[in-house]
Protein backbone atom coordinates (compact mmCIF):
# COMPACT_ATOMS: atom_id res chain seq x y z
CA UNK A 1 0.00 0.00 0.00
CA UNK A 2 0.97 3.57 -0.84
CA UNK A 3 0.34 6.81 1.04
CA UNK A 4 -3.98 8.13 0.86
CA UNK A 5 -3.82 11.05 -1.10
CA UNK A 6 -6.62 12.23 1.00
CA UNK A 7 -9.09 12.85 -1.70
CA UNK A 8 -12.64 12.58 -1.94
CA UNK A 9 -14.87 11.90 -4.65
CA UNK A 10 -17.76 13.98 -6.23
CA UNK A 11 -21.07 13.53 -4.68
CA UNK A 12 -23.31 11.45 -6.98
CA UNK A 13 -25.39 13.57 -9.02
CA UNK A 14 -29.46 12.34 -8.99
CA UNK A 15 -31.78 13.73 -11.31
CA UNK A 16 -32.94 17.38 -10.73
CA UNK A 17 -36.82 15.15 -11.39
CA UNK A 18 -40.26 17.11 -12.53
CA UNK A 19 -40.20 19.56 -9.60
CA UNK A 20 -37.26 21.61 -9.99
CA UNK A 21 -39.03 24.67 -10.44
CA UNK A 22 -39.79 24.11 -6.40
CA UNK A 23 -36.49 24.85 -5.63
CA UNK A 24 -34.62 27.22 -8.60
CA UNK A 25 -37.62 28.71 -9.97
CA UNK A 26 -40.24 29.18 -7.95
CA UNK A 27 -42.04 32.33 -8.40
CA UNK A 28 -42.13 30.78 -11.82
CA UNK A 29 -44.56 27.48 -10.94
CA UNK A 30 -46.65 29.84 -8.52
CA UNK A 31 -44.81 29.80 -5.00
CA UNK A 32 -44.64 33.52 -4.40
CA UNK A 33 -43.52 35.74 -1.47
CA UNK A 34 -40.49 33.24 -0.19
CA UNK A 35 -38.01 34.72 -2.79
CA UNK A 36 -38.84 38.19 -4.24
CA UNK A 37 -38.17 36.76 -7.86
CA UNK A 38 -36.07 34.02 -9.66
CA UNK A 39 -32.50 34.03 -9.81
CA UNK A 40 -31.22 34.40 -13.16
CA UNK A 41 -34.51 35.49 -15.10
CA UNK A 42 -33.06 38.39 -16.83
CA UNK A 43 -29.51 39.23 -17.95
CA UNK A 44 -29.65 42.67 -19.32
CA UNK A 45 -30.29 46.16 -18.38
CA UNK A 46 -29.91 49.36 -19.55
CA UNK A 47 -26.24 49.61 -18.19
CA UNK A 48 -25.24 46.06 -19.77
CA UNK A 49 -22.64 46.73 -23.02
CA UNK A 50 -22.83 45.26 -25.69
CA UNK A 51 -25.13 43.90 -28.90
CA UNK A 52 -28.72 42.90 -27.59
CA UNK A 53 -29.83 39.25 -28.89
CA UNK A 54 -32.43 36.95 -28.64
CA UNK A 55 -32.26 33.28 -28.01
CA UNK A 56 -34.54 30.57 -28.33
CA UNK A 57 -33.73 27.06 -26.56
CA UNK A 58 -35.87 23.70 -26.72
CA UNK A 59 -34.79 20.87 -25.96
CA UNK A 60 -36.10 17.48 -27.62
CA UNK A 61 -36.30 13.69 -26.42
CA UNK A 62 -35.81 10.78 -28.25
CA UNK A 63 -38.87 10.57 -29.67
CA UNK A 64 -38.75 14.11 -31.42
CA UNK A 65 -41.06 15.39 -28.41
CA UNK A 66 -40.00 18.95 -26.65
CA UNK A 67 -39.74 18.77 -23.37
CA UNK A 68 -41.39 20.83 -21.13
CA UNK A 69 -40.27 20.67 -17.80
CA UNK A 70 -36.49 20.86 -18.81
CA UNK A 71 -34.44 23.74 -16.69
CA UNK A 72 -31.14 25.41 -18.99
CA UNK A 73 -28.77 27.19 -16.98
CA UNK A 74 -26.66 29.64 -19.17
CA UNK A 75 -22.99 31.03 -18.49
CA UNK A 76 -21.56 33.41 -20.74
CA UNK A 77 -18.86 36.12 -21.28
CA UNK A 78 -19.21 40.02 -21.80
CA UNK A 79 -19.36 42.13 -24.67
CA UNK A 80 -15.60 41.63 -24.21
CA UNK A 81 -15.32 38.53 -23.58
CA UNK A 82 -14.79 38.42 -19.65
CA UNK A 83 -16.24 36.43 -17.64
CA UNK A 84 -18.11 38.36 -14.03
CA UNK A 85 -16.20 35.69 -12.05
CA UNK A 86 -13.78 35.80 -9.55
CA UNK A 87 -11.32 33.42 -11.29
CA UNK A 88 -11.35 35.29 -14.32
CA UNK A 89 -7.43 36.77 -14.47
CA UNK A 90 -7.90 38.80 -17.27
CA UNK A 91 -9.56 41.91 -16.34
CA UNK A 92 -13.29 43.22 -14.91
CA UNK A 93 -15.69 42.36 -16.64
CA UNK A 94 -18.63 44.46 -17.25
CA UNK A 95 -20.10 45.01 -13.85
CA UNK A 96 -23.38 45.12 -15.61
CA UNK A 97 -23.49 41.90 -16.78
CA UNK A 98 -23.59 38.95 -14.40
CA UNK A 99 -23.56 36.41 -17.49
CA UNK A 100 -25.44 33.99 -15.63
CA UNK A 101 -28.81 33.05 -16.67
CA UNK A 102 -31.80 30.61 -15.54
CA UNK A 103 -34.31 29.68 -17.60
CA UNK A 104 -37.35 27.05 -17.24
CA UNK A 105 -39.40 25.19 -20.54
CA UNK A 106 -42.29 27.25 -20.86
CA UNK A 107 -44.76 24.32 -19.51
CA UNK A 108 -47.05 24.82 -22.58
CA UNK A 109 -44.98 25.12 -25.89
CA UNK A 110 -41.83 23.55 -24.21
CA UNK A 111 -39.76 27.00 -25.13
CA UNK A 112 -36.93 28.42 -23.74
CA UNK A 113 -36.80 32.66 -24.55
CA UNK A 114 -34.08 35.20 -23.00
CA UNK A 115 -32.69 38.38 -23.62
CA UNK A 116 -29.25 38.50 -23.68
CA UNK A 117 -25.79 39.99 -25.46
CA UNK A 118 -23.26 38.52 -27.82
CA UNK A 119 -20.15 37.65 -25.95
CA UNK A 120 -16.83 38.28 -26.90
CA UNK A 121 -14.58 35.64 -27.80
CA UNK A 122 -12.57 33.85 -24.73
CA UNK A 123 -9.03 31.94 -25.35
CA UNK A 124 -8.13 28.44 -25.42
CA UNK A 125 -5.33 27.46 -23.29
CA UNK A 126 -2.23 28.42 -25.53
CA UNK A 127 -3.78 31.33 -26.42
CA UNK A 128 -5.79 30.60 -29.68
CA UNK A 129 -9.15 31.96 -29.20
CA UNK A 130 -12.38 30.24 -28.88
CA UNK A 131 -15.45 31.33 -31.37
CA UNK A 132 -17.99 33.39 -29.80
CA UNK A 133 -20.16 31.15 -27.50
CA UNK A 134 -22.48 30.36 -24.43
CA UNK A 135 -22.29 27.78 -22.31
CA UNK A 136 -25.18 25.45 -21.32
CA UNK A 137 -26.25 23.34 -18.39
CA UNK A 138 -29.40 21.16 -18.63
CA UNK A 139 -31.42 19.22 -16.04
CA UNK A 140 -34.78 17.46 -15.78
CA UNK A 141 -36.47 14.64 -15.00
CA UNK A 142 -34.95 11.66 -16.91
CA UNK A 143 -31.64 13.27 -16.71
CA UNK A 144 -29.24 11.95 -14.08
CA UNK A 145 -26.33 13.80 -14.66
CA UNK A 146 -26.76 17.83 -15.77
CA UNK A 147 -25.40 18.35 -19.72
CA UNK A 148 -23.18 20.50 -20.49
CA UNK A 149 -22.71 21.95 -24.18
CA UNK A 150 -22.43 25.13 -25.94
CA UNK A 151 -24.18 27.63 -28.12
CA UNK A 152 -22.21 28.93 -30.86
CA UNK A 153 -23.57 31.55 -33.33
CA UNK A 154 -24.91 30.76 -36.59
CA UNK A 155 -23.37 34.28 -38.18
CA UNK A 156 -19.86 33.99 -36.86
CA UNK A 157 -18.76 31.47 -39.70
CA UNK A 158 -15.13 32.51 -39.63
CA UNK A 159 -14.56 32.16 -35.67
CA UNK A 160 -16.20 29.33 -35.52
CA UNK A 161 -13.90 27.72 -38.57
CA UNK A 162 -11.34 28.73 -36.74
CA UNK A 163 -12.62 27.08 -32.70
CA UNK A 164 -10.55 24.78 -31.13
CA UNK A 165 -13.43 22.93 -29.42
CA UNK A 166 -15.56 22.37 -32.31
CA UNK A 167 -12.49 21.40 -33.80
CA UNK A 168 -12.29 18.58 -31.11
CA UNK A 169 -15.49 17.23 -32.67
CA UNK A 170 -14.21 13.99 -34.82
CA UNK A 171 -18.03 13.56 -36.34
CA UNK A 172 -17.80 16.57 -38.43
CA UNK A 173 -21.45 16.15 -39.26
CA UNK A 174 -22.01 16.92 -35.84
CA UNK A 175 -20.86 20.01 -35.82
CA UNK A 176 -23.76 22.11 -37.07
CA UNK A 177 -26.05 20.80 -33.61
CA UNK A 178 -23.77 23.53 -31.91
CA UNK A 179 -24.42 26.58 -34.21
CA UNK A 180 -27.73 28.18 -33.33
CA UNK A 181 -29.19 29.91 -36.53
CA UNK A 182 -29.73 33.60 -36.53
CA UNK A 183 -32.98 35.45 -37.86
CA UNK A 184 -32.75 39.56 -37.42
CA UNK A 185 -31.71 39.68 -33.91
CA UNK A 186 -32.71 36.31 -32.48
CA UNK A 187 -30.95 33.19 -32.27
CA UNK A 188 -32.47 29.47 -32.72
CA UNK A 189 -31.06 26.50 -30.95
CA UNK A 190 -32.56 22.80 -30.51
CA UNK A 191 -31.11 20.91 -28.15
CA UNK A 192 -31.85 17.13 -29.09
CA UNK A 193 -30.79 14.47 -26.29
CA UNK A 194 -31.04 11.76 -28.76
CA UNK A 195 -31.26 10.46 -32.37
CA UNK A 196 -29.99 11.09 -35.54
CA UNK A 197 -29.35 15.09 -34.66
CA UNK A 198 -28.15 14.55 -31.23
CA UNK A 199 -26.46 17.26 -29.98
CA UNK A 200 -22.54 17.05 -28.78
CA UNK A 201 -22.35 16.92 -25.14
CA UNK A 202 -19.45 17.63 -23.64
CA UNK A 203 -17.01 15.91 -21.09
CA UNK A 204 -15.39 18.76 -18.71
CA UNK B 1 0.14 25.82 0.02
CA UNK B 2 1.05 29.00 -0.88
CA UNK B 3 3.34 28.33 -4.09
CA UNK B 4 -0.23 27.36 -5.86
CA UNK B 5 -1.96 30.46 -7.84
CA UNK B 6 -5.61 31.04 -6.54
CA UNK B 7 -8.85 29.39 -7.91
CA UNK B 8 -7.70 29.40 -11.71
CA UNK B 9 -6.47 26.01 -12.13
CA UNK B 10 -9.16 23.35 -13.80
CA UNK B 11 -10.84 20.76 -12.35
CA UNK B 12 -10.07 17.16 -12.38
CA UNK B 13 -11.70 14.77 -14.46
CA UNK B 14 -15.07 13.51 -14.04
CA UNK B 15 -15.54 10.15 -12.74
CA UNK B 16 -18.34 9.09 -15.15
CA UNK B 17 -17.96 5.26 -13.82
CA UNK B 18 -18.90 6.63 -10.22
CA UNK B 19 -21.67 9.31 -11.61
CA UNK B 20 -24.71 7.50 -12.54
CA UNK B 21 -24.86 6.88 -16.63
CA UNK B 22 -27.11 8.87 -18.92
CA UNK B 23 -28.93 5.67 -19.49
CA UNK B 24 -30.76 3.79 -16.58
CA UNK B 25 -33.42 1.60 -18.16
CA UNK B 26 -35.00 0.69 -14.35
CA UNK B 27 -36.08 4.94 -14.26
CA UNK B 28 -37.60 4.79 -17.47
CA UNK B 29 -37.87 8.49 -17.89
CA UNK B 30 -33.91 8.10 -18.79
CA UNK B 31 -34.88 6.07 -21.91
CA UNK B 32 -35.34 8.78 -24.10
CA UNK B 33 -33.71 11.50 -22.33
CA UNK B 34 -29.80 9.97 -22.68
CA UNK B 35 -27.42 11.20 -24.60
CA UNK B 36 -26.08 7.86 -26.83
CA UNK B 37 -22.65 9.28 -28.33
CA UNK B 38 -19.39 10.05 -26.11
CA UNK B 39 -19.54 13.31 -24.70
CA UNK B 40 -16.31 15.16 -25.69
CA UNK B 41 -13.55 16.09 -23.62
CA UNK B 42 -11.53 19.32 -23.79
CA UNK B 43 -9.07 21.31 -21.92
CA UNK B 44 -10.56 23.60 -19.50
CA UNK B 45 -10.77 27.41 -20.45
CA UNK B 46 -12.25 30.19 -18.86
CA UNK B 47 -15.81 29.45 -19.74
CA UNK B 48 -15.17 26.24 -17.73
CA UNK B 49 -12.94 27.67 -14.74
CA UNK B 50 -15.31 30.22 -13.88
CA UNK B 51 -18.55 30.35 -12.33
CA UNK B 52 -21.41 33.06 -11.05
CA UNK B 53 -21.52 34.12 -7.67
CA UNK B 54 -24.19 35.15 -5.37
CA UNK B 55 -23.83 37.69 -2.52
CA UNK B 56 -25.00 36.79 0.98
CA UNK B 57 -27.52 39.87 0.31
CA UNK B 58 -30.03 38.71 -1.89
CA UNK B 59 -30.88 35.47 1.29
CA UNK B 60 -33.88 37.16 3.14
CA UNK B 61 -34.28 36.25 7.17
CA UNK B 62 -36.33 33.33 6.43
CA UNK B 63 -35.13 31.72 3.62
CA UNK B 64 -33.01 28.77 5.60
CA UNK B 65 -36.26 28.09 7.72
CA UNK B 66 -38.92 25.96 5.60
CA UNK B 67 -40.70 26.04 8.37
CA UNK B 68 -41.70 29.22 8.84
CA UNK B 69 -41.28 30.92 5.18
CA UNK B 70 -44.20 30.31 3.52
CA UNK B 71 -46.79 29.98 6.55
CA UNK B 72 -48.91 32.08 8.22
CA UNK B 73 -47.78 34.32 10.97
CA UNK B 74 -47.26 32.41 14.49
CA UNK B 75 -47.87 29.47 12.83
CA UNK B 76 -45.19 26.69 11.02
CA UNK B 77 -45.35 23.78 8.88
CA UNK B 78 -46.55 20.39 10.09
CA UNK B 79 -43.56 17.33 10.51
CA UNK B 80 -40.93 16.39 12.59
CA UNK B 81 -38.93 19.42 12.56
CA UNK B 82 -35.12 18.94 11.65
CA UNK B 83 -32.04 21.11 11.40
CA UNK B 84 -30.18 19.52 8.16
CA UNK B 85 -26.21 20.98 8.10
CA UNK B 86 -23.09 20.36 6.98
CA UNK B 87 -20.11 21.12 4.55
CA UNK B 88 -19.50 22.00 0.74
CA UNK B 89 -16.13 20.68 -0.08
CA UNK B 90 -14.25 19.79 -3.00
CA UNK B 91 -12.58 16.81 -3.80
CA UNK B 92 -9.56 18.11 -2.36
CA UNK B 93 -10.81 18.16 0.86
CA UNK B 94 -11.05 22.12 0.90
CA UNK B 95 -14.12 24.00 2.36
CA UNK B 96 -16.15 25.79 -0.66
CA UNK B 97 -16.90 29.05 0.76
CA UNK B 98 -19.37 31.59 -0.14
CA UNK B 99 -21.61 29.44 -3.01
CA UNK B 100 -25.51 29.55 -3.49
CA UNK B 101 -26.83 25.92 -1.86
CA UNK B 102 -30.50 25.59 -2.63
CA UNK B 103 -33.25 23.13 -1.41
CA UNK B 104 -36.59 21.63 -2.30
CA UNK B 105 -38.72 19.09 -0.85
CA UNK B 106 -41.89 17.35 -0.67
CA UNK B 107 -44.06 18.31 2.40
CA UNK B 108 -44.59 15.66 5.53
CA UNK B 109 -47.28 13.88 3.48
CA UNK B 110 -44.93 13.28 0.54
CA UNK B 111 -47.14 16.27 -2.04
CA UNK B 112 -45.25 19.03 -3.70
CA UNK B 113 -46.64 22.38 -4.19
CA UNK B 114 -46.53 21.97 -8.11
CA UNK B 115 -49.89 21.49 -9.98
CA UNK B 116 -47.74 18.31 -11.43
CA UNK B 117 -48.19 16.60 -8.51
CA UNK B 118 -51.76 15.22 -7.57
CA UNK B 119 -50.85 12.94 -5.05
CA UNK B 120 -53.42 11.68 -2.84
CA UNK B 121 -51.82 13.48 0.40
CA UNK B 122 -52.67 17.09 1.17
CA UNK B 123 -51.02 20.06 0.90
CA UNK B 124 -50.06 21.86 4.02
CA UNK B 125 -51.14 25.65 3.85
CA UNK B 126 -47.77 26.40 5.85
CA UNK B 127 -45.37 24.57 3.97
CA UNK B 128 -43.92 26.05 0.40
CA UNK B 129 -40.91 23.51 0.04
CA UNK B 130 -37.98 25.27 -0.60
CA UNK B 131 -35.01 27.42 0.78
CA UNK B 132 -31.44 28.76 -0.07
CA UNK B 133 -28.12 29.51 1.76
CA UNK B 134 -24.65 30.50 1.04
CA UNK B 135 -21.99 28.78 2.41
CA UNK B 136 -20.03 30.75 5.02
CA UNK B 137 -15.86 31.22 4.75
CA UNK B 138 -15.40 27.35 5.82
CA UNK B 139 -18.29 26.05 3.75
CA UNK B 140 -20.65 25.28 6.45
CA UNK B 141 -24.17 25.60 5.67
CA UNK B 142 -26.99 24.79 7.35
CA UNK B 143 -31.24 24.98 7.68
CA UNK B 144 -34.59 24.22 9.18
CA UNK B 145 -37.23 22.39 7.77
CA UNK B 146 -39.91 19.42 8.51
CA UNK B 147 -38.90 15.77 7.57
CA UNK B 148 -40.11 14.90 4.03
CA UNK B 149 -42.70 11.90 3.72
CA UNK B 150 -41.93 9.28 0.90
CA UNK B 151 -44.46 8.99 -2.16
CA UNK B 152 -45.72 7.02 -4.57
CA UNK B 153 -44.04 7.83 -8.55
CA UNK B 154 -45.23 6.80 -12.22
CA UNK B 155 -42.40 4.35 -13.06
CA UNK B 156 -43.60 0.79 -12.23
CA UNK B 157 -46.69 -0.10 -10.49
CA UNK B 158 -45.69 0.54 -7.29
CA UNK B 159 -42.45 2.24 -6.77
CA UNK B 160 -41.76 4.89 -4.06
CA UNK B 161 -39.52 7.66 -3.62
CA UNK B 162 -37.57 7.46 0.22
CA UNK B 163 -37.88 10.98 1.68
CA UNK B 164 -35.49 12.73 0.26
CA UNK B 165 -34.31 16.63 0.07
CA UNK B 166 -33.14 18.34 -3.33
CA UNK B 167 -30.05 20.05 -3.55
CA UNK B 168 -28.51 22.46 -6.02
CA UNK B 169 -25.08 23.28 -5.41
CA UNK B 170 -22.44 26.15 -7.47
CA UNK B 171 -18.93 25.54 -6.99
CA UNK B 172 -16.45 28.64 -8.04
CA UNK B 173 -16.49 27.19 -11.34
CA UNK B 174 -19.43 26.61 -13.94
CA UNK B 175 -18.44 22.68 -14.29
CA UNK B 176 -18.83 22.18 -10.46
CA UNK B 177 -22.29 22.77 -10.86
CA UNK B 178 -24.12 20.09 -9.64
CA UNK B 179 -27.70 18.69 -8.53
CA UNK B 180 -28.62 15.71 -5.95
CA UNK B 181 -30.65 14.07 -3.38
CA UNK B 182 -30.23 13.70 0.25
CA UNK B 183 -31.64 10.38 1.59
CA UNK B 184 -32.14 9.90 5.66
CA UNK B 185 -29.72 7.41 7.71
CA UNK B 186 -31.81 4.23 8.25
CA UNK B 187 -34.44 4.39 5.30
CA UNK B 188 -35.46 1.14 4.35
CA UNK B 189 -36.92 2.64 0.92
CA UNK B 190 -33.81 4.01 -0.02
CA UNK B 191 -32.54 0.89 -1.59
CA UNK B 192 -35.71 0.13 -3.14
CA UNK B 193 -35.62 3.02 -5.59
CA UNK B 194 -35.14 3.12 -9.25
CA UNK B 195 -33.23 6.61 -9.37
CA UNK B 196 -30.77 5.96 -6.50
CA UNK B 197 -30.49 3.01 -7.95
CA UNK B 198 -28.82 4.58 -11.09
CA UNK B 199 -25.97 4.99 -9.56
CA UNK B 200 -23.33 2.27 -9.80
CA UNK B 201 -21.27 2.10 -6.85
CA UNK B 202 -23.05 1.71 -3.13
CA UNK B 203 -20.16 3.69 -1.87
CA UNK B 204 -21.47 7.12 -4.19
CA UNK B 205 -25.17 6.06 -2.62
CA UNK B 206 -24.23 6.43 0.87
CA UNK B 207 -22.54 9.47 0.25
CA UNK B 208 -25.48 10.67 -0.14
CA UNK B 209 -26.87 9.47 3.10
CA UNK B 210 -27.67 12.35 5.91
CA UNK B 211 -26.47 10.77 9.34
CA UNK B 212 -28.76 11.45 12.61
CA UNK B 213 -26.38 13.57 14.50
CA UNK B 214 -27.87 13.53 18.30
CA UNK B 215 -25.04 15.86 19.32
CA UNK B 216 -26.32 18.89 17.14
CA UNK B 217 -29.89 18.24 18.10
CA UNK B 218 -31.70 20.95 19.72
CA UNK B 219 -33.50 19.30 22.93
CA UNK B 220 -37.56 19.94 22.95
CA UNK B 221 -37.14 20.99 19.36
CA UNK B 222 -35.48 19.75 15.86
CA UNK B 223 -33.03 16.83 15.13
CA UNK B 224 -30.06 17.09 13.07
CA UNK B 225 -28.89 15.44 10.22
CA UNK B 226 -25.41 16.12 8.89
CA UNK B 227 -24.70 16.09 5.00
CA UNK B 228 -21.78 16.87 3.37
CA UNK B 229 -21.70 17.50 -0.41
CA UNK B 230 -18.39 17.40 -2.34
CA UNK B 231 -17.95 19.22 -5.59
CA UNK B 232 -14.70 18.58 -8.05
CA UNK B 233 -11.29 19.76 -7.12
CA UNK B 234 -9.36 22.16 -8.91
CA UNK B 235 -6.16 21.19 -10.30
CA UNK B 236 -3.40 22.74 -8.36
CA UNK B 237 -0.94 25.13 -10.97
CA UNK B 238 2.43 23.80 -9.16
CA UNK B 239 4.32 23.29 -13.20
CA UNK B 240 2.48 25.14 -15.46
CA UNK B 241 1.52 22.72 -18.65
CA UNK B 242 3.58 24.44 -21.92
CA UNK B 243 2.14 21.60 -23.98
CA UNK B 244 -0.86 23.15 -25.11
CA UNK B 245 -1.70 25.34 -28.55
CA UNK B 246 1.85 23.65 -31.06
FE1 LIG C 1 -38.50 14.58 -5.13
Amino acid sequence: MAQDLNRLKESASQTAGPYVHIGLTPNFCGIEGIFPDDLGASLVSDQTKGERISVVIRVFDGTGSVLKDALVETWQADAEGLYNSPSETRGAADPAFSGWGRFPSDMESGEIRFETIKPGPVPFPGGRMMAPHINLWIVARGINLGLATRLYFGDEEAANAEDPVLARIEHRNRVPTLIASRDGDIYTFDIHLQGEMETVFFDI
Amino acid sequence: MKNQRPETGGFFQRDRAWQPPALTPLYKTSVVRSPQKAPIAFPHTPSEITGPTFGHGILGALDNDLTLNHARSGESAIGPRIIVYGRVLDENARPVPNVLVEFWQANAGGRYRHKKDGYLAPLDPNFGGCGRTITDEDGNYSFRTIMPGAYPWPNGINDWRPAHIHFSVFGHGFVQRLITQMYFEGDPMIWKCPIVGTIPDRRAIEGLIAALDMEATVPMDARAYKFDIVLRGRRSTLFENRMEGN
